[in-house]
């Protein structure tokens, strides 16, 4: 062969290379964004429901902006009924209910993977199985205890069902993530000076970032979107959380879609904007670097 | 600044006895290198005396104070750890200045300090880089960095050059020396590496097994070993060993075995007279070995050896030489300019032959 023919063959082989690497990804975003329009798709229909004008659930017109489009709906939601107040009940709790909750995780599992005592894996299971049990069969025992706290009705009352129930799954992720950071960082930071609880605040937590945020998240979208408790435990209109507030519009013979449909959109803001500044937090591979390995 | 004891310190890990009642002085101001082969416990050694690993048995003392029970934050004890324990989310200059940053020092102090570490461990164009951002070896000096900003009572270092090129640590080697004279701290100091432990040391402490084997100077832990485990750990290239019986013979000593006979000189052994029959292990270092050369003038008897192979070390070459069924490594200044299969007459230097019971493993020449 002549140094131009091997050089011709060279070039026909960075060329293949080059199209099946192409087309792998080129499959790799038609997947995604086959994923990203079923995700989207039911978003944009209330989207649409929102818009239109008078309270039509279906509709033939197919369009995303519907004809004669307004913001009539919106702006009766916040008007005519109390979905301000119950959006503001709902944060209250949900906030509150995602920091109570993740301290309480991150401390109960730097226990849980650090020392060890009695009953640590019974506990362990028990947690786990606690997630076993279908959340119905809770409110119950739930409703009975907040009566007997004399929490009914109150935001507390919430506040300790919310958070309480979601520490086991808290618990397992943040134990699963502390595991994984090297104890020699801690011993380090012990010799260097620290107590045990400074070695925690000062090198496990900052390198737990990513952990803390999907428990936060976890926390955040479920009290957030829960409604079974709530139903149980608020019984005033001005207490609702907009979970039982939207369905309050849901009434016996009409249903007000358009304002249902408005407050469907409003009630995503608060988790859209939680997730998109966690997600800065979600990065991983923190702890390179650190040990030798 | 301080003194450490060790008083039969006992560590067990469930049934597994890792040490076993371990008993040490260091004084003030000394460089104190441990060694041993891996598991033998150094680094649970250490650990201990940093208060991260709970005492089974025994008691430890920083200047006389009892220390079981104090907190590893109160120990004024800085570590190098075996694998460096860099705090993933600080810069070098945080790791570095993290103690000194949680006692609230001055500001320009913890600046000052940082720096003239940093510049003795040539970090100074790293100190804005976070860790995972570092090589192995660089990683290894922010770890000593860390450990000498501090300025603490006892310094410990659990192999801290291990991961440096051998250039690096040759230079780091002398870094540490240069420290340990200027800082007037206690240090103790875990290694592999058998120039290092020579160099630095004021005492080595060889280990095995959790038993502490041996504690001297380098010079007395290479001429006098205390029984054959040290004997064979201490010295590169190996100690040969050559196992055989005592006979006394017409009032001087023979060693025989199947290979090799020699009549050993009268001060190579205490006069005590119970040698007859007793079972010994010969150690020669390959040094002592005579090959080809004009032998000491205390030297045994020649005798003839074939030449297996030979490998040539720059100014020295090792030479693998086989008598009877018995092997023997010499090593000889360069070029032996002999090929394999030759004949060579060999004699073993009696100034420095060392003589062990093969029951006890102790040693039993002077
Ligand atoms: N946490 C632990 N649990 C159980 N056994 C342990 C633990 N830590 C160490 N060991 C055991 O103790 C023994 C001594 O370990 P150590 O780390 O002190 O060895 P070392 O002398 O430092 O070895 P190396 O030179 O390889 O670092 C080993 O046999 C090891 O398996
Ligand atoms: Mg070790």
């Amino acid at each position: 062969m002549t140094t131009d023919a091997i050089r011709a063959a060279g070039a026909e082989q960075a060329a293949a290379h080059r199209r099946k690497k192409l087309i792998k990804y080129a499959l790799i975003h038609l997947g995604i964004i086959a994923f990203v329009c079923v995700c989207v798709y039911p978003l944009l229909r209330i989207f649409s429901v929102s818009l239109r004008p008078g309270d039509k659930l279906v509709s033939t017109d197919l369009a995303l902006i519907p004809d004669g489009a307004t913001f009539r709906s919106y702006w009766s939601l916040l008007t005519s009924t109390h979905f301000l107040r119950w959006l503001w009940n709902s944060l209250v709790i949900t906030v509150a209910t995602s920091f109570i909750g993740v301290s309480l995780a991150s401390t109960a599992a730097y226990a849980f993977s650090r020392f060890s005592f009695g009953g640590k894996k019974a506990g362990l299971i028990l947690l786990l199985s606690t997630q076993m049990i279908p959340a119905g069969m809770l409110i119950l025992p739930l409703f009975l205890m907040i009566m007997k706290l004399g929490l009914m009705n109150t935001y507390l009352g919430m506040i300790i069902a919310y958070s309480v129930s979601s520490l086991p799954f808290s618990i397992w992720i943040l134990k699963g993530y502390y595991d994984t950071i090297p104890r020699s960082l801690e011993e380090a930071a012990l010799v260097d000076g620290t107590s045990q609880i400074g070695a925690f605040y000062r090198v496990i937590l900052p390198l737990s970032t990513p952990a803390l945020s999907i428990a936060f998240l976890f926390n955040f979208t479920t009290a957030w979107n829960e409604y079974l408790v709530a139903r149980v435990v608020l019984f005033s209109s001005k207490q609702y959380t907009w979970t039982l507030g939207l369905f309050e519009l849901q009434g016996q013979f009409i249903t007000q879609w358009g304002m249902f449909a408005a407050g469907s959109m409003l009630v995503t803001l608060p988790v859209l904007a939680v997730f998109l500044y966690s997600s800065k937090w979600l990065i991983s591979g923190l702890t390179l670097g650190s040990v030798k390995g | 600044m301080a003194t450490v004891k060790f008083a039969g310190i006992v560590k067990n890990f469930k049934d597994n006895q890792v040490l076993k009642k371990v008993d040490l002085e260091i004084k003030d101001h000394e460089f104190v290198v441990i060694v041993g082969p891996s598991g033998c416990g150094k680094t649970t050694l250490l650990r201990m005396l940093a208060g991260l690993e709970e005492i089974s048995g025994g008691e430890i003392y920083i200047d006389d104070t009892l220390v079981n029970h104090l907190h590893p934050s109160k120990r004024q004890i800085a570590m190098v750890f075996q694998d460096y324990a860099l705090y993933p989310h600080m810069t070098v200059e945080e790791n570095m200045s993290f103690s000194l940053r949680l006692k609230n020092a001055p500001k320009k102090e913890i600046k000052a300090r940082v720096a003239e570490a940093a510049n003795i461990l040539q970090l100074g164009k790293l100190l804005h880089r976070m860790p995972k951002q570092l090589s192995g070896g660089q990683r290894q000096r922010v770890a000593i960095g860390r450990a000498i900003v501090r300025q603490p009572k006892v310094f410990l270092f659990d192999e801290p050059l291990s991961n440096l090129d051998a250039k690096l640590r040759e230079e780091m080697r002398v870094e540490i020396a240069k420290l340990y004279q200027r800082l007037h701290s206690t240090i103790i100091y875990v290694t592999h590496d058998q120039v290092e432990a020579m160099t630095l040391a004021g005492r080595i402490v060889i280990m095995n097994q959790g038993v502490i084997q041996q504690v001297g100077t380098p010079i007395e832990v290479y001429r006098k070993p205390a029984n054959l485990f040290v004997a064979g750990f201490i010295g590169s290239p190996t100690m040969n060993f050559i196992e055989g019986t005592l006979r006394v013979e017409k009032g001087h000593v023979r060693f025989s075995s199947p290979s090799l006979s020699l009549d050993l000189p009268s001060k190579l052994l205490p006069a005590d007279g119970s040698h007859e029959g007793r079972e010994v292990t010969l150690g020669v270092r390959p040094d002592d070995v005579c090959a080809g050369r004009e032998a000491g003038k205390n030297c045994s008897q020649k005798f003839d050896s074939v030449l297996e192979v030979s490998e040539l070390l720059g100014h020295r070459e090792n030479l693998y030489l086989k008598t009877g069924d018995l092997r023997l490594l010499a090593t000889v200044e360069a070029f032996f300019n002999q090929s394999p299969g030759s004949k060579v007459p060999v004699c073993l230097n009696f100034d420095n032959m060392h003589v062990f019971d093969r029951e006890t493993q102790a040693r039993i020449s002077a």
